[in-house]
């Protein structure tokens, strides 16, 4: 499975409650969310994504409250994937549930600038950078967590094991 | 090799052996949710078409992040949280006026209990590791999913140990330790591990300061903060409600003597002054001495993080007899409605009253910027809460400082920023 996509680049401990504000938090609708994701730090994110486009972040992203409602509008907003140099814990297992690809790559994220062209191969492990002509790799994926995002979330898994 | 608690705790849990790294599947003995995070497990269990959940007795409902309602919506909210909790006879749904903010009424109704798991959908779930339980944040989805199964899929974290020795200074807190702590380790500095907190400081201070610090164990990044099981923990746990009624058993997790530790600290608590978390990082911490001439326009003590009945008659003492500052709004924000029954009989809410605070009832409102007093542009706000992002309590331009509620106390009498030796 392959993400393709140009780079939106931040900076590192981007915190949920600048993914999305407190006074967001009661949205659940899609489309709505997408409107005010990021949008303390850039009002008009959700203008410059185009469907499949990658976050690239330093350290940490993700840290703080754990509100489902931070990579839901990530997703929501069309972003293929996350790759970061390290991201919060709740926020790493929020986005493996809900069927958000994020990755940990330091040398991806150091060598890549805003604009540039990515192409993930999620299973592969592998990220290239079209515009730099480079190619960087990454761990692969526990055989649990693949499974999760093989199944396009933890949805999945729930239904075989209640065998529906 | 020796297990540390929340090794224990998981090998219990999953009936195997386990190792830092490895992900286990292990069953929850309580899957809780306030009215957002449940709000969005429900909507994901109705996607899912589950009609059934695994066991109604290990839910917990708590609506309190913006309740009572603060508007329409969030009525809206709560009410398909109250209806589904009806219909599936969830066993701990705690209405408005019997709970409070989730995690202090946890663990003072015996909720959760020593050696248990729970998983909670909200970051500072951690805060019962302060009764020696693996509880942990995740996120909405997780919540359906252990609604639905009964389990829970986890990585067994490495472990870290902060050791805390030495005779604390006057108006030095728990609070404070866990600041000193984060100003070490900074927000990423325990990513993905489990921290138990030790030393013979926990001997001086009330069980109530282990809350604040395991609390704010997910402001270093921690997937729980857990102490160790003594007296204080015991007679805590068999004087709550659950236990009084049903006295059920529980399996203390007790780290092993070999147990290995990624990470190990050794403080000297001695020399530790009150610490302030400065804009906008809970780790960007100064000794008090350091924060000079911070006017504050507002002063919000309680929350999750320090609601506490200590911490209500430790802010208390300062207002004893004196006035807030003039220009200065004060908001009590006691941790539960026990919490709050409790400072009625000691008379507090009575001596904030007379100083001109608020006495607020038990909601998250102010700490989320949500409702009950949310900061306008560029107003300053010393608070007991757990977290200073910008925006966090309202507009971007607003400025929030972290500190004991003595501190926070004395800064309300004050104007600025400053301690109780100065009121
Ligand atoms: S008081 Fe603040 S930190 Fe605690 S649960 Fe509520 S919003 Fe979260």
């Amino acid at each position: 499975m392959n993400i393709k996509g140009k780079v939106y680049r931040v900076g590192e401990n981007i915190n949920t409650d600048v993914i999305m504000p407190g006074r967001w938090c009661h949205l659940t609708d899609d489309a709505e969310l997408a409107e005010h994701c990021m949008e303390d730090l850039d009002a008009d994110f959700h203008k410059k994504i185009s469907k499949g486009d990658v976050i690239v972040a330093d350290d940490n992203f993700g840290c703080g409250s754990s509100r489902e409602v931070a990579p839901l509008s990530i997703k929501a907003s069309g972003i293929g994937g996350i790759v970061a140099k390290s991201f919060a814990r709740i926020f790493y297992r929020n986005a493996i549930n809900i069927g958000l690809p994020i990755f940990e790559s330091p040398e991806c994220v150091e060598a890549t600038e805003a604009g540039d062209e990515l192409e993930i191969d999620m299973f592969g492990g592998t990220i290239i950078n079209h515009t730099k002509g480079r190619e960087f790799t990454f761990a692969p994926f526990p055989p649990f967590m693949k499974t999760i995002i093989e199944k396009g979330g933890l949805k999945g898994w729930v239904l075989e094991k209640l065998g529906k | 090799m020796g297990y540390t608690i929340a090794e224990k705790i998981l090998a219990e849990h999953a009936g195997t052996e386990v190792t830092p790294g490895q992900i286990v599947n292990v069953p929850v003995d309580m899957a809780m949710a306030n009215e957002l995070s449940a709000a969005l497990a429900i909507k994901e269990l109705n996607k899912w078409g589950i009609e059934k959940l695994a066991d109604p007795e290990k839910v917990c409902l708590i609506p309190d992040h913006f309740s009572p309602a603060k508007d329409i919506n969030a009525a809206g909210i709560a009410k398909v949280v109250h209806d589904f909790a009806r219909k599936h006879n969830v066993k701990w749904y705690l209405e408005v006026g019997r709970a409070g903010i989730e995690h202090a009424v946890i663990p003072l109704e015996g909720i959760i209990l020593p050696g248990q798991i729970m998983i909670g959908g909200d970051s500072h779930t951690c805060t019962a590791g302060a009764v020696n339980s693996f509880s942990t944040g995740v996120g909405s989805t997780d919540i359906a999913a252990a609604w639905a199964t009964g389990e829970v899929w986890l990585k067994v974290p490495r472990s870290a140990r902060l050791i805390y020795n030495g005779k604390l200074r006057p108006h030095v807190y728990g609070k404070d330790l866990i600041l000193h702590t984060l100003k070490d380790l900074g927000t990423a500095g325990a990513t993905y591990m489990a921290i138990e907190f030790q030393g013979d400081v926990f001997d001086q201070l009330p069980i109530w300061d282990r809350f604040t610090m395991a609390n704010m164990a997910i402001e270093a990044g921690a997937k729980t903060g857990l102490f160790r099981f003594d007296d204080k923990t015991r007679e805590l746990v068999e004087s709550t409600p659950r236990y009084l009624v049903d006295q059920p058993e529980y399996h203390v997790a007790k780290p092993d003597d070999n147990a290995v530790y990624a990470l190990e600290r050794v403080y000297d608590v001695s020399d530790i002054e009150p610490q302030v978390a400065c804009p906008f990082s809970p780790d960007n911490v100064r000794n008090i001495s350091e924060v000079k001439d911070v006017k504050i326009d507002q002063a919000v003590i309680g929350s999750c993080t320090n609601g506490w009945l200590e911490d209500l008659r430790r802010a208390a003492e300062v207002f004893r007899g004196r006035k807030v500052a003039d220009n200065v709004r004060v908001i009590i924000l006691p941790g539960s409605q026990r919490i709050a029954r409790q400072a009625f009989d000691e008379g507090l809410p009575q001596i904030f009253i007379d100083a001109g605070c608020i006495f607020s009832t038990s909601t998250c409102g102010p700490c989320i910027g949500g409702h009950m007093g949310v900061l306008g542009e560029n107003e300053v706000c010393v608070s007991t809460t757990n977290r200073n992002f910008a925006g966090r309590m309202g507009h971007l331009s607003s400025e929030v400082y972290l500190t004991n509620p003595a501190v926070a106390a004395a800064s309300a009498v004050l104007g600025r920023i400053g301690t109780p030796d100065e009121v």
